[in-house]
Parts: structure tokens; C-alpha cells; sequence
């Protein structure tokens, strides 16, 4: 192993660093008013005192997407493994799920405000409905590209379906699932801000709709470094997870081909 | 020597259905073919001729649509159990250790899959055995990424004999290798065919490996591939890699040359 250059590792910090300076002088320079695009500093200003009505509803945000995101994780796994298990359940679910992708998860706020009302319940269907897919299709494509060979190698010895399922391709699978997974809670956050900005009293997403009809412009943009920040954490645990579980992947380059 | 321990008859196949179709290709086509107990087979032909093809219908992983094919005097209706293969490549698993990849037969077969918890330390010890057999010894806690090709190909080679198989199907697993590696492994094959006196079945490229390691050669035509040829190699065992030297081996080699020029037209 080489140690990371010194430059390499602060380069992230640099680069945000200097986003936020060019961002802080092009305001003041080009004299942007604050109600169209407040400087960062402005926008620190708003998060510092409107600091508890964020941390509440940053809170109620990222419970709702943990919910839905958990839900996606249990039921994309299991349809995953279906897929990959049957090509029967493969060819009968394809055109469903290729349907129900093609919706814009936003067009089924509304019913699942007529079924369930506003707030907690909405926010966690609509994270878990836009966050199962990547999950499905990675699980299903990390079984379904077995080596033949290695099946032969296997069935050759008398293995059942059962046995190359667990022996090869559940382990096989893990590095889709996990990396899907950086990519499903991403998408949780993105379902979730949008149901709460459509139907709920609550979250981070409400907040910046009510801050929005006051005309507050630093408070929304506060909203959304609110959900920078639970956003990158999460992704962050995703990365760190999908390191911990499945460092031969990497380490093997397994996962880039 | 047993007669007949590989015996295909007449053997048809057809990818794709048992009913002629456009999409559906005739692998082999009245393939005829004996293979002795502990005798040493080497398969040659042009490439698509079947050779995969007739490995996959002796090991139960294909069926014929016509002909019959018959391992250790009986009908194949299944994969045949009693066989290890390795194929051009190792298709090692990457999250196992060379020593867990190698012990992974045993996690299917039986009698060994139920006695692998109170066998295992056994196991481990046979496994380990077994690498040192090939060069291998204290690689067994690498991972398959961690070895060169070579090793790789030396690890497979062990995975199908850990469980002891009688029959051992080998599809071009040298292919892949540099020529000095791949002679090596030629005399690690020979050794292990000469101390287990197991049946090998060793599909090929090259001709010089063929007529090094096998008593008898095999020369397939061109799909629909059936046996065009046959040749018995009575070169005195055991063979040192001098011996490919030699004019009688040249001229062996010269001979089937001409057969698969003739089979590719
Ligand atoms: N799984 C499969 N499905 C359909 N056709 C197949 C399949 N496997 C092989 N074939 C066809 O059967 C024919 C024989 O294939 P096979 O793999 O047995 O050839 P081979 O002699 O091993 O070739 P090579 O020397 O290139 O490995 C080829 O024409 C191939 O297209
Ligand atoms: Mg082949």
C-alpha cells in the first residue's frame, strides 16, 4: 500500500473551499441579491438561527428515508433474488418493473396521500418505491452473470440450483448489493423531500416550501445543506459498508468488469 | 485395463431444443468414441467442432438427442458425480482462499459434504497435500488474485481432483498460459495420471501436448464434430520433456497435423 499524497487527501476540503470563496465573491462582486442567491455566508447565518427547526425536521427527514430505505434494502433483495433465481418470475416480472420504472415517482404522491393522508407514511412509500429498483437489478445481474464454467465445475459434482445459489451466487451478488446501495439511499432522500414537499406538515422539504411561500431565501438554501450533509453521511456509511463487506471486490477488481 | 470406462456411441447433439430449427446447431454428430480405465484421452480439432461439446455430454451436464453415452458402465441420465474438471480458466472464487476454493467439492459431494464439520481438520490437511503436489505449498491462505496465472491454473487443477474423482475431464486448461508455465504443468499432469492411475480426458490445442501427455489421441472434424481419427502414442512411459525432441514424436505430431488440416477443409 502507498500512502495518499498529502495533496490528494485535502483536495476535497480544498475544492469546497474554494467553491464556497468563488460562490461568497461572485454574490458580493456581481451585487446577486439575497432573495435570488444569498452568499454562503448568509446562508450559515440562516442555519444558525433557525438551528432547531432544522435539526427537528433534518431528524423527521432522515427517519422517514431510513424507513423507506430499509424497506427497498429487504424487498429489493428479496425480489433480486427471485429474478435471478427463475427465469419463469424473471420473464413475468421484466415488463412490470420496467413499467413501474418508468413512472415518475412523484405522480403517485397524490394516491398515496388518498390512501394513507399526509406526513410519516407517504414519505416512507414514496423513499422506498424510488429506492428498491437499483437494488432488484443489481441483486438479479450479480446472479445471473455466474460463469457458466464455474456452473458446470459445480453441477458436474451433483450441486443442486440451491447449493450454487448459496455457494457462488449470493456471495457473487454481494458487491452489486452493496454498491446499489450508495446509489438507493441517495435516491431515498430524493423521494422522501419530495413527498414531504408535496404532502407533509413535517421534514426538510416542508421546511423549504414554507420558507419559499415566506420568501425566505437563505433559509431555503439552508434546507438544502441540510440535506447535503445527511445525504453525504449516508452515502458515506453506504461506501464504508460496501468496503467492510466486500473488500476482495475491490481488491480483486472484481466489481469494475 | 477396463474397456469401454468412456463409451459414446453414435452421439448426436443439438443446442437449442431437441427439434431441428434454424437457431438450433448440431454441436456433434454420430461422435463415436472409447475411452479405457486410467487411460490418458487427448481430444484435438478445429475450433467449434464439439470438443467442449463432448466433455459436457460426458459429465451429465448435456444430453444427446440421439446415441447413448455410458460412464463407468452406466448410462449417463445425470451429471456423473464422479468426475473433476478445469477449464481454460481457473474460475476460482475471488472472496475464497486458494485453500477454501480448493475445499469447496467437498462442500457438494457426498459421503464428504456430511462429514466436512468432523473431517475438516483431514480435509485440510489433504488439500494442503495436494498443493504441495503442485508447487503450491504455503499459498493456501492467498487469495486466487494474489497468484500468478499459473498458479491459478495449478490451484483449479487441485479444486477437481480434492474429492478424489475417478475421471478427470480437462478442457484446454493450459490455453491460457506462457509456454514454459504450460510445460511445467505438463509434467504436473503426467505425475499426477502416473501416481493415481485416474482417467483423464484432456481436450487440446496443441498438438505437442496432446501426443506428450496422452496414450491415445483423438482427432475431431469440423462441426457437426465426430472422431475423424485415432492414435495410439507408444512412446515409453514415463516421458521427459526431451522427448519432444525426438524424431518419432515430430513425426507423430507431423501426422496429426495433417489430419486436422484436412479436418478444417
Ligand atoms: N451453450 C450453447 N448454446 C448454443 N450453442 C452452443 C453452446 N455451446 C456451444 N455451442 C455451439 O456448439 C458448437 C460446438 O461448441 P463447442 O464449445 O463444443 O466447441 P469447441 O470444439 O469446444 O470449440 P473451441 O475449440 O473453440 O473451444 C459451436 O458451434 C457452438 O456455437
Ligand atoms: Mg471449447
Amino acid at each position: 500500500m502507498t500512502r495518499t499524497p498529502l495533496i490528494v487527501r485535502l483536495a476535497p476540503w480544498l475544492f469546497t473551499l474554494g467553491f464556497l470563496l468563488i460562490w461568497e465573491f461572485a454574490v458580493r462582486g456581481f451585487k446577486i441579491p439575497e432573495f435570488f442567491l444569498p452568499a454562503p455566508t448568509i446562508v450559515a447565518k440562516a442555519f444558525y438561527d433557525f438551528w432547531p427547526a432544522i435539526v427537528r425536521n433534518s431528524w423527521i427527514t432522515l427517519q422517514e428515508t431510513l424507513v423507506g430505505f430499509g424497506l427497498a434494502v429487504g424487498f429489493g433483495l428479496l425480489l433480486g433474488l427471485a429474478i435471478g433465481w427463475s427465469r419463469t418470475i424473471y420473464a413475468g416480472l421484466y415488463p412490470l418493473m420496467v413499467g413501474f420504472n418508468a413512472i415518475p415517482k412523484v405522480a403517485l404522491v397524490p394516491i398515496l396521500v388518498l390512501w394513507f393522508g399526509i406526513g410519516f407514511l407517504p414519505a416512507v412509500l414514496t423513499a422506498f418505491l424510488i429506492s428498491f429498483f437499483p437494488i432488484v437489478v443489481n441483486v438479479a445481474t450479480g446472479l445471473a452473470t455466474i460463469e457458466p464454467e464455474m456452473e458446470d465445475v459445480l453441477k458436474a459434482l451433483g450441486a443442486s440450483k440451491l447449493d450454487i445459489m448459496r455457494k457462488v451466487g449470493i456471495p457473487r451478488s454481494l458487491p452489486y448489493f452493496f454498491g446499489s446501495l450508495k446509489i438507493a439511499i441517495t435516491l431515498a432522500f430524493v423521494g422522501t423531500v419530495i413527498s414531504e414537499s408535496i404532502a407533509s406538515n413535517n421534514g426538510i422539504g416542508n421546511l423549504m416550501l414554507q420558507a419559499q411561500a415566506q420568501f425566505q431565501v437563505p433559509l431555503i438554501f439552508a434546507g438544502l445543506v441540510a440535506l447535503a450533509i445527511e445525504g453525504i453521511a449516508m452515502y458515506g456509511l453506504m461506501a464504508m459498508l460496501e468496503k467492510r463487506m466486500t473488500g476482495w471486490a475491490q481488491r480483486s477488481g472484481f466489481a469494475q468488469n | 485395463m477396463e474397456q469401454g470406462f468412456i463409451a459414446l456411441d453414435g452421439v448426436s447433439h443439438r443446442y437449442g431444443g431437441q427439434t431441428a430449427g434454424p437457431d438450433n446447431i448440431v454441436a456433434v454428430a454420430d461422435l463415436t468414441l472409447s475411452v479405457n480405465r486410467g487411460e490418458f484421452a487427448a481430444v484435438v480439432g478445429p475450433s467449434g467442432c464439439g470438443k467442449s461439446t463432448l466433455m459436457k455430454l460426458v459429465t451429465g451436464l448435456q444430453f444427446p438427442y440421439a446415441g447413448s453415452v455410458a460412464v463407468a458402465g452406466q448410462k449417463v441420465t445425470q451429471p456423473v458425480k464422479i468426475a473433476g474438471m478445469a477449464f481454460q480458466a481457473p474460475t476460482l472464487l475471488p472472496w475464497r482462499t486458494t485453500l477454501e476454493n480448493l475445499l469447496l467439492p467437498l462442500e457438494i459431494v457426498q459421503p464428504h459434504r456430511s462429514q466436512l464439520r468432523r473431517r475438516k481438520a483431514e480435509y485440510v490437511a489433504r488439500a494442503e497435500r495436494l498443493l504441495a503436489s503442485v508447487g503450491l505449498d504455503g499459498f493456501g491462505d492467498k487469495f486466487p488474485w494474489q497468484l500468478s496465472g499459473g498458479m491459478q491454473q495449478r490451484t483449479s487443477l487441485c479444486r477437481a481432483l480434492i474429492h478424489e474423482p475417478q475421471l478427470l475431464m480437462l478442457d484446454e486448461p493450459f490455453g491460457a498460459l506462457d509456454a514454459f508455465t504450460r510445460e511445467e504443468l505438463w509434467c504436473v499432469i503426467r505425475d499426477l495420471h502416473a501416481t493415481r492411475k485416474i482417467t483423464i480426458v484432456l481436450v487440446t490445442h496443441d498438438l505437442r501436448e496432446a501426443v506428450f501427455l496422452a496414450d491415445r489421441v483423438f482427432v475431431m472434424s469440423a462441426r457437426p464434430g465426430r472422431i475423424l481419427a485415432e492414435r495410439k502414442i507408444e512412446l515409453p512411459r514415463p516421458r521427459d520433456l526431451d522427448v519432444t525432441f525426438a524424431p518419432e514424436f515430430q513425426a507423430i505430431v507431423h501426422d496429426l497435423r495433417a489430419h486436422i488440416v484436412s479436418a478444417r477443409q
